[in-house]
């Protein structure tokens, strides 16, 4: 394949503003620049829906409203009254990882989210801040945990490091989850714009109406990885608040 | 409801009633038709639940190589410590897999969610019973 036509080329990160700090490069990339728009993008959304702030919603501010709404029921829903004081947290994660997805889905744009770095980066400090509440609340009770209820002793010592280690395991399927969705399907996508180009006039016309469909898929995965991030979060959150 | 329908006899405790059932009717509505359709649905594909269950389980094993390795580096006891882990690795992330398709415990489980609808639609669950 031609140079620059990979499919992987898209997830390349370039760096646009070399800065180095104490000798670790920490230059404004188009990784950094796409979450800057990001963040940007959701300010003029929230602000700018709720600018009016009036009685009556017209479009953008039942949007803006709504986006507000589905993340309040899901805390709702998932943690209880409890989760109230963490609402902002998680519209915060809900709407960053969204509008990142749907900023990759622009033609010539970068995807944040399709890198371990940036998800695992996220899941990383969830996880450390849920168990950090769940420690804060329950003490040294937190480390019931590790030990389901109703267990023989005599199982402990080979369940402990099992159930541990599949508390561990959550940062990691939660950040790989996103990830891998988000690089597969932007890959896909690419491969099958290449094959509309080498197939020609002829038969180009069948990768074509993938792409078109795949193009429709990949915004409903966009919308539901975000989802999945924020409600998995909710999950921990919810154990962290009320252990068992 | 029906006796008292005129509205100058108990009107505001009637309304602030109807008010409330309204709310919470209202609410639980909407909570109920947005875990439905985004929920339920899209992740209940069999391809979306073989990539649930693939991670679930690589992680774990994942995690198990890292503390067995870590450790490994740290005793100076190479290969054992490793293996050690990767087998309880690979029972957590059964585990994991276990609890995320049925639903219960201190899952890494999304399909927690059932239970939080659970929650929601108890009341009108025996009818879906009743007419299957």
């Amino acid at each position: 394949m031609a140079e620059g036509h990979s499919p992987l080329a898209q997830f390349e990160i370039k760096t646009l503003v070399p800065i180095e700090i104490a000798g670790v490069d920490a230059s404004f990339t188009n990784s950094s620049l796409f979450m800057v728009l990001t963040v940007i993008t959701i300010s003029l959304f929230l602000i700018g829906g709720m600018r009016k702030g009036a009685l009556v919603p017209g479009r953008w501010q039942s949007m803006a409203e709504l986006s507000y709404v589905f993340i309040a029921n899901m805390i709702k829903d998932t943690v209880g009254s409890e989760g109230r004081p963490y609402f902002p947290f998680i519209f915060t994660i809900f709407m960053f990882v969204l509008v990142g997805n749907l900023w990759g889905m622009m033609p010539y744009s970068f995807t944040f989210t399709s890198h371990i770095a940036v998800t695992f980066a996220m899941a990383f400090f969830i996880f450390v801040g849920v168990t950090l509440i769940a420690i804060a609340k329950h003490k040294l009770h937190f480390l019931s945990f590790f030990m389901p209820p109703g267990v023989p002793i005599v199982m402990a010592p080979l369940l402990v490091p099992i159930e541990i280690i599949s508390y561990l395991s959550r940062p990691i399927s939660l950040s790989v989850r996103l990830f891998a969705n988000m690089l597969a399907g932007h890959t896909l996508l690419k491969v099958f714009a290449g094959f509309i180009i080498s197939l020609g006039v002829a038969a180009g016309w069948l990768p074509f109406v993938f792409v078109i469909a795949l193009t429709g898929l990949e915004f409903v995965i966009a919308f539901l990885q975000a989802f999945v991030f924020a409600i998995l979060t909710c999950l921990y959150l919810n154990d962290a608040l009320h252990l068992h | 409801m029906s006796p008292d329908h005129d509205p100058d006899k108990k009107a505001p405790e009637d309304l602030d009633a109807f008010g409330k059932k309204l709310s919470k009717a209202r609410e639980s509505e909407e909570a109920r038709r947005l875990w439905k359709s985004n929920v339920t649905r899209p992740p209940k594909s069999a391809l979306g639940l073989a990539f649930r269950v693939a991670v679930e389980l690589v992680s774990a094993v994942a995690v198990g190589l890292a503390i067995g390795w870590g450790l490994d580096y740290l005793l100076d006891t190479k290969p054992w410590l490793m293996v050690v882990f990767i087998i309880l690795g690979f029972a957590a992330g059964v585990i994991n897999v276990y609890r995320m398709a049925s639903g219960f415990g201190n899952a890494v489980g999304y399909e927690r969610d059932n239970e939080a609808q659970a929650g929601n639609t108890a009341d009108d669950a025996p009818d879906e019973k009743g007419k299957d």
